[in-house]
């Protein structure tokens, strides 16, 4: 039997996409919860580099970086398949995932951490990356179609961020208005039972932002 | 295929264009390359890449594909009858991916710093890029397994992600006059870098480090007479 562990924190969205593919694909698996303020000296030898979570390792081999772990467990195990079979399609897939993380992920906590005039450029540029995002679920429930896929999981975080951010911050980014298909998906991902059932509490998370809430404001304060 | 079935939209300096010219040569795919005037941005390239406005884009048929090493696993997966880039090990790909990211997002992001940095933060960007060769050449060590490339006997997924940048690495050391590539601390590299430069795949689309150096005057020049960056 295969021995696989994810080394992961209770609140790491990045960390929660490799347990929804797991999850979605019904493998097995022990969990290592770490603390980030002391990190276990197993965490840093699998990950000497970054010193990060999520690390996955299979069998004493260690895998870190979200999206590549999702990548391994799509080839490893082929049931519920998270990337599309055709090659431009998959190409597709990747892009939007690279967007997310490199782009559209901080530009929207931008929005969370800066003040006044700052806070409203970066509510221009999130909303615009916000657009992007928005058209690629012209016509369908998921990125991914009719099932979660791996721009699905990719996205996760705005499915449940945002709105613990809009909450601490008072904007509100992702209305009804603007981006409906975005609020679809939202409720579709959120709602659906493998997702619902891994969300970390959400009010652990306001704590937890609104403390880092108050440490970037203040920073930022004007004198 | 038609040669006009397949275009890469770039320009000869960038090492991201590189990439994907690299592997259509392992895979012998006839492609278009269309160049791109320095300094403006074509319709074309306006309406292939409407998010980043960037290059390199492959247009396969009608099918734009964006980002340079998603480019390069789309060639590997189209083509199946050319030699393999990607390794078919699950665990091998993921090594070689993620060394490919870490070029990208870590270490070449030092090598930009380094261009422009005074003082103590130049300083510290040339120590970023020393450490990162050293842990590129643990990497090569491991990857190779003694053979020639990171992807073994033939060019693979890693040797183009980091390869493609031998050229303004080249450019670095003249500039800054240091040895990145050492003898003594990266052998293993130093020789990887003359195989990879000399490689039928790679020659024709690697730019000469005179041009290159002549190049990049250029475009401090230019840096320097544009307007200073929004805050």
């Amino acid at each position: 039997m295969a021995e696989l562990k994810l080394f992961r924190t209770w609140s790491s969205t990045f960390a929660l996409r490799v347990v929804w593919a797991l999850n979605l694909k019904g493998i097995q698996y022990d969990t290592i919860f770490e603390d980030l303020s002391n990190k276990s000296s197993l965490l840093l030898q699998y990950n000497p580099i970054y010193k990060k979570v999520p690390v996955l390792v299979h069998n004493g081999k260690p895998l870190v970086e979200s999206l590549l772990i999702l990548e391994y467990i799509d080839e490893t195990w082929k049931q519920t398949p998270l990337l599309p079979e055709d090659p431009s399609e998959r190409a597709t897939a990747r892009f939007w995932a690279k967007f997310g993380d490199d782009k559209v992920l901080l530009s929207v906590w931008n929005v969370f951490i800066k003040q006044g005039k700052d806070k409203e450029e970066a509510i221009v540029t999130a909303q615009e990356n916000l657009g992007f995002v928005e058209r690629q679920l012209t016509g369908k429930k998921f990125f991914n179609g009719e099932t979660i896929g791996f721009v699905d999981l990719a996205f996760g975080w705005l499915a449940n961020l945002p709105s613990v951010w809009e909450e601490i911050c008072g904007v509100t980014l992702i209305d009804h208005e603007k981006f409906p298909m975005l609020s679809e998906w939202i409720q579709n991902f959120a709602g659906a039972p493998i997702i619902k059932e891994s969300w970390p509490p959400r009010d652990k998370l306001i704590t937890k932002y609104q403390a880092l809430h108050e440490v970037y404001t203040s920073k930022e304060a004007p004198k | 295929m038609a040669k006009n079935d397949v275009k890469v939209l770039g320009a000869w300096p960038s090492p991201y264009v590189m990439r994907p010219r690299i592997a259509l040569n392992i895979k012998s795919v006839n492609y278009e390359f269309l160049e791109e005037t320095f300094g403006s941005k074509s319709e074309l390239l306006l309406q292939s890449n409407p998010v980043h406005k960037k290059i390199p884009v492959l247009i396969h048929g009608d099918k734009p594909i964006c980002e340079s090493m998603i480019i390069v696993e789309y060639i590997d997966e189209v083509w199946t009858s050319g030699p393999s880039i990607l390794p078919s090990d699950p665990y091998d790909r993921a090594i070689q991916r993620f060394w490919a990211a870490y070029v990208d997002e870590k270490w070449f992001a030092a090598m930009r710093g380094l261009r422009s940095a005074q003082g103590e933060e130049r300083k510290a960007f040339l120590d970023q890029v020393t450490e990162g060769l050293a842990l590129l050449e643990e990497a090569f060590g491991k990857c190779s397994k003694g053979k020639a490339f990171f992807g073994g006997d033939r060019i693979g997924l890693l040797d183009i992600a980091f390869g493609s940048f031998l050229g303004w690495l080249k450019v670095t050391e003249k500039v800054n006059g240091v040895k990145l590539l050492d003898e003594a601390k990266t052998p293993g590299l130093v020789k990887w870098a003359e195989r990879f430069c000399a490689d039928a795949a790679v020659k024709n689309v690697m730019p000469e480090t005179e041009k290159l150096l002549e190049f990049s005057k250029v475009l401090a020049a230019k840096m320097k007479g544009a307007p200073p960056p929004k805050n």
